[in-house]
């Protein structure tokens, strides 16, 4: 495998043609941002069409660039695009280039694709937003840096489009300035991904320790000649930093919170495609995790994952929030994706396509959302909703498709990733085949009941809100929303349900230069008895939801008399408590201490000093009389001792 | 010049023979030539000019004869021995710092006759020639009038100038000994000279005559200690003595020791220095400023030379208690200044501190150190020149306003100047940007190299102690409230103004491109013959 990859890290082409103007993808949208931060009030009316025509025509570009690779040869497909040269430091050049690969090329079509669809969404769901201009301007802020992210030719190019997407995660979250909630998210999301951006740093600091650069071509060339201790380190940094921006555990805990942001924030930025900032990651670096000394980095990985997954099922079971139970679920799907990755050359491409099809199932989700919440008065508790089917048609038909995709309902897009990751898992063979595949099954079984579980509190059963005011006070009057809106939703999911059956044809020979051959293993069981088993598991969640929840009726208060699991789930599983308990709170007492020590000690010795220079400074000044007599006789006693001393030292 | 004539005929060790004395070459020594010369003709102005006619006439003649001086010194410099040449008999050395001192000199004297020339500022100049009569009565007034102002201070002025150049260039004690006293005289009698402030002027003129007649005292025994040491007041001859004999060190070091004194008690280096407060806050305001930057320059000049040339070889024994010397210095002008209320005084004592700092240059003694000290002196001058103009314009109805209370929310009034006023203070400071910066950091450089570094550690505390009443006046004049009854701020005429953007210009620009100044301070060392 290991020759495989080098090859074509050595095969690197120069871009030419069509693929010599790819700086636009990154032009476009933040030429539009630029235009619609500092042209303020002036580009109101206008400016939510300029920030969807800049992502549109990158997402028209890249369409072109995609063909004309296609058009190419396998070898031919990798190419970079030199820029300019950024940092240039003695023996640190970083070079500011693009590389354009298979890989990169598909993440271009999902963010553009998908951001174009949930620009266009925002003009219907921010119509009634003074300053919807301004979201406009980080949306396309955020998909200039995240396709900086995912185009850059080195990892510091990669950290730059990282950290800009941090920012515009950052700032679209605390979108609702007024919000306390959403002000704090802003600050959690922001520290949390700090935590992983440590570990991305760390990692790029020992490449380029070890290996003199950051360049992917580089870093790839050489990475098989480092010690194991160097690869297995940079290996769990590099997952550090996708844990933070991925939501994978231990980092989970802003995901959730996030949701404080509009809904077109969380579907395109923290479902869609920020959040997968991560797998991008780590497949980028297959290189690194494919070589046999990084099995270990490879394990870690799995094994983040399967927590991570099965966390955010158990939690997603809890949670009364409409976006916050959608937010756990993209926690776990990621898992699966990570899992899937942590695979090595047998997962990379199936993280891939489920990372795809998640793309356009989960986004689609998040839009239905984010319908039924704008014609429910922003009311995202689903206890208070129900039997909304009736009243939003096409919203309940998309998401429909969307959570059949997500559950694996026989051949739409979810069962083709999904089915592929477990049986992936399940042929890793021996124990550890086991327990991820049977992990993975198990997630499959509770991601259907608690999707089943949203579906009928939102949708089906009594209309719960009838007797009910909103928080505000205004009655509800649910009702579909306009066609920027369920355009969209529609053309989601549309891809819901075919993007898995067409991509899983294709994509694993397609992103075959970019992170190597899908290896296909075969574990103990058949393809076909996975596949019954994933949706008879998953059925059988679906049922118990059904069961439970589908039946009489359901109180709109929370049940407060509830078992330990469920309580547990509700308190996401402790992962803040423990945040609290291990770092927050001991943080909390170091700067105190810190506090008193700069009080007490490093200003009493200031104070201490300057109050000891003030009083000599005072008792000194009397020395200075006034009177010539007394003058004279310092300076006769300053000869005297002058000479004394040079005699002294002359003669001593 | 009958002086200068009796002074060389005393200088040769052996009795001249009147037949053999050819004309000296005198091609290096025009500056000096032409500031004595025009200081003369300066008296005969004031002795037979009318009145009315004085001011322009000595203003006029004063600012060509640094223009003249300027020029022959640059056309001699374009073709000047790399090695330096002695002229006047070897009593002079002409060699490259000679050149830069007398440079420094003469641009900073440029600055100061700008000062002293102003009449917008105090009507009738800072100036008065009859001390009994009370100032602002109608005799005061009459007087003005009569004299548009008192015009003294320019030949003085020049003598002094002649001095200081004299001074630097000296290659033997004794014409050293006469060029002092030819500096000093003059500006005791400048000092005693103010308007305003009378009592304060005069005491400030007594107390530091007296004071310099002692240290002269010192110098003179230390030059006869020597001589009787080395058998030639050569500092040349002393150099080669102590190098080689078995004569008595006794005499080499008291005699030294004695000499040093004098030289420091010019450079009011700490703990001779005790004059220096009194004499800054009492004397007029331009002479103030002239005798801060210009004395600084010509007592370095020739303690550099002093240490460099006559003493290099017995470094190892005396450069210990210079060391000493310098840290006293440092320390008393810091913790001094902190407690000072009135602003000339804090500038005189933030003048010792820069003393010290110069001496740890001066006792580098390699050629790093020698272009650091040179450099210094030339920043120094040029900040402390600007800042002491910049003083004489804070005034209220009975003069100068020097009290720092009095200083109080200036900002508010007079934004400009307090600006100015700050960037000069940072530039003492020493703060990036500003030529005092950069003044520094070649000083502590050339002594680290020189193994200093324990006096490097030393010399930044005192900075940062220093740096703390500069900024006190900065918060001052910002962040205070102003008083009521506070002083205003005059608005300068065109040679004030002239002088302060001088010292300000040259304060920023070597602060931000010094190389051009540091390539010349480093283009030659002593020469010696």
């Amino acid at each position: 495998m290991t020759g495989t990859i080098n090859l074509a890290a050595a095969e690197v082409q120069q871009a030419s043609g069509v693929a010599n103007a790819a700086w636009l993808l990154l032009v476009l949208p933040a030429f539009g941002a630029v235009v619609l931060l500092l042209g303020g009030r002036r580009t109101d009316k206008w400016g939510h069409l300029l920030g969807i025509a800049t992502v549109v025509a990158a997402f028209v570009y890249g369409l072109i660039l995609f063909f004309s690779t296609t058009s190419l040869d396998a070898a031919a497909r990798t190419r970079d695009l030199h820029l300019f040269d950024w940092i240039p430091v003695n023996s640190l050049n970083v070079e500011f280039g693009l590389r354009l690969d298979p890989l990169s090329l598909t993440f271009v079509l999902l963010i553009t694709g998908v951001g174009s669809l949930i620009h266009i969404y925002s003009v219907g769901y921010m119509s009634d937003d003074r300053d919807r201009r301004r979201f406009f301007a980080y949306l396309n802020l955020f998909v200039a840096a995240m396709l900086l992210l995912v185009l850059g030719n080195g990892f510091v190019t990669l950290y730059f489009g990282w950290e800009g997407v941090g920012l515009a995660s950052y700032l679209l979250i605390g979108w609702y300035q007024g919000k306390d909630f959403a002000a704090t998210a802003a600050k959690k999301a922001f520290l949390m991904n700090r935590v992983g951006d440590v570990g991305l740093a760390l990692a790029i600091f020992l490449m380029f320790k070890n290996m003199g650069s950051t360049q992917y071509d580089v870093v790839f060339a050489q990475i098989g000649h480092q010690s194991t201790g160097v690869i297995v380190s940079i290996g769990i940094l590099l997952l550090l930093g996708a844990c933070g921006k991925s939501g994978q555990f231990p980092l989970q805990a802003w995901l959730p919170d996030a949701m404080a942001g509009p809904t077109p924030v969380s579907a395109l930025i923290h479902a869609a495609t920020m959040v997968t900032a991560g797998v991008y990651l780590i497949a980028r670096s297959s290189p690194l995790y494919s070589l046999a000394q990084a099995a270990d980095a490879r394990l870690v990985v799995m094994i983040i994952g399967a927590i991570t997954l099965v966390l955010g099922c158990v939690i997603g079971c809890a949670y009364d929030d409409f976006k916050k139970v959608l937010a756990y679920s993209t926690v776990s799907q990621i898992g699966y994706m990570i899992v899937a990755v942590g695979l090595g050359p047998a997962g990379y491409a199936l993280g891939i396509l489920h990372l795809l099809t998640h793309g356009f199932f989960k986004a689609g989700l998040f839009l239905g959302a984010g319908s039924v919440m704008h014609g429910m008065n922003d009311e995202g508790d689903i206890r208070r909703l129900g039997g909304l089917a009736k009243k939003m048609p096409i919203t309940f038909v998309t998401w429909t498709l969307g959570y059949l995709a997500l559950i694996g309902f026989p051949f739409l897009s979810g069962y083709f990733s999904k089915d592929a990751i477990i049986e992936a898992a399940l042929a890793e063979g021996g124990t550890r085949g086991w327990v991820f595949g049977g992990i993975a099954l198990l997630g499959a079984g509770l991601t259907a009941f608690y999707m089943t579980r949203l579906l009928i509190l939102v949708f089906l059963g009594k209309p719960r809100w009838e007797n009910l005011k909103s928080a505000d006070g205004r009655a509800y009057h649910p009702h579909e929303s306009g066609p920027t809106m369920t355009v969209p939703m529609i053309i989601l999911a549309i891809g819901s349900v075919a993007a898995g059956g067409i991509l899983s044809g294709m994509l694993p020979e397609w992103l075959e230069p970019a992170v190597g051959k899908l290896q296909e293993e075969h574990g103990p069981l058949s393809a076909t008895v996975v596949s019954i088993l994933t949706v008879v598991i998953s059925a059988i969640g679906a049922g118990i939801a059904f069961a439970l929840f589908g039946r009489g009726e359901q109180p709109v208060a929370r049940p407060e008399r509830v078992s330990f699991p469920v309580r547990a789930a509700r308190a996401d599983l402790y992962g803040n408590h423990l945040n609290e308990a291990l770092f927050a709170r001991p943080g909390v007492w170091l700067t105190r201490f810190l506090v008193f020590v700069d009080n007490r000690g490093v200003d009493g010795l200031v104070n201490g000093i300057a109050a000891g220079l003030g009083g000599s400074s005072g008792r000194l000044r009397r020395l200075q009389t006034g009177f010539v007599r007394s003058y004279a006789l310092s300076m006769l006693g300053g000869s005297i001792l002058v000479i004394a001393a040079l005699l002294m030292v002359r003669f001593a | 010049m009958s002086v200068m004539t009796s002074v060389l005929v005393l200088a040769q060790a052996q009795p001249a023979q009147p037949a053999k004395i050819e004309a000296p070459p005198i091609g290096a020594i025009w500056p000096i030539l032409i500031v004595l010369g025009a200081a003369c003709l300066s008296v005969l102005f004031e002795a037979l000019l009318p009145r009315h006619l004085r001011w322009p006439a000595q203003v006029a003649l004063a600012l060509l004869t640094l223009a003249a001086a300027a020029v022959k010194l640059v056309t001699y410099v374009s073709d000047a021995p790399a090695a330096g040449e002695t002229a006047m008999f070897g009593t002079l050395a002409v060699d490259r710092p000679t050149l830069f001192l007398w440079g420094t000199l003469l641009a900073l004297t440029l600055g100061a006759v700008l000062l002293i020339a102003d009449r917008s500022v105090e009507p009738g100049g800072a100036f008065v020639a009859s001390a009994a009569i009370r100032p602002g009565t109608v005799q005061d007034r009459a007087q003005v009038a009569s004299t548009g102002m008192q015009t003294e201070v320019f030949p003085l002025t020049l003598f002094a100038l002649g001095g200081m150049m004299t001074f630097c260039a000296a290659n033997d004690l004794l014409t050293m000994f006469v060029a002092l006293e030819v500096l000093s005289l003059p500006l005791y009698l400048m000092c005693g000279l103010a308007r305003r402030r009378r009592l304060l002027s005069q005491e400030s003129a007594v107390k530091y005559f007296l004071l310099g007649a002692f240290a002269s005292a010192f110098f003179l025994y230390g030059v006869a200690l020597l001589y009787g040491y080395a058998g030639s007041v050569r500092l040349s001859d002393i150099a080669a003595s102590a190098a080689g004999s078995d004569r008595s060190d006794t005499l080499l070091f008291a005699g030294m020791g004695l000499l040093v004194v004098g030289l420091l008690f010019k450079a009011s280096v700490g703990p001779f220095h005790t004059w220096t407060p009194d004499v800054y806050q009492g004397a007029p305001t331009p002479v103030t400023a002239f005798m801060a930057a210009c004395t600084k320059v010509a007592a370095f000049g020739g303690i550099l030379r002093v240490l460099q040339v006559a003493f290099g070889s017995t470094q190892w024994e005396w450069r210990g208690v210079l060391w000493g010397v310098a840290i006293v210095s440092m320390l008393i002008g810091a913790v001094l200044g902190l407690t000072q209320t009135d602003v000339k005084r804090m500038i005189a004592y933030s003048s010792v501190a820069h003393a010290g700092f110069l001496l740890i240059g001066a006792i580098a003694l390699t050629d790093k150190g020698l272009s650091g000290t040179l450099f210094y002196l030339l920043t120094y001058g040029f900040t402390t020149l600007a800042a002491f103009g910049v003083i004489s314009l804070v005034r209220d109805s009975s003069g100068e306003a020097t009290h720092l209370s009095q200083w109080a929310g200036l900002a508010k009034r007079s934004p400009l100047v307090a600006g100015v006023f700050t960037f000069l203070l940072l530039a003492l400071a020493g703060i990036p940007l500003t030529s005092g910066f950069v003044g520094k950091f070649v000083v502590f450089q050339a002594a680290v190299a020189s193994g200093m570094a324990p006096l490097v550690v030393i010399a930044l505390i005192a900075s940062a102690v220093a740096a703390f009443f500069y900024l006190r006046v900065i918060v001052l004049m910002y962040f205070s409230e102003p008083a009521a009854d506070g002083p205003s701020v005059t608005v300068p005429g065109a040679f004030t103004t002239a002088a302060i953007t001088l010292g300000v210009i040259v304060t920023l620009l070597l602060g931000v491109a010094p190389a051009f100044a540091l390539d010349w301070a480093g283009s030659g060392v002593f020469a010696i013959h």
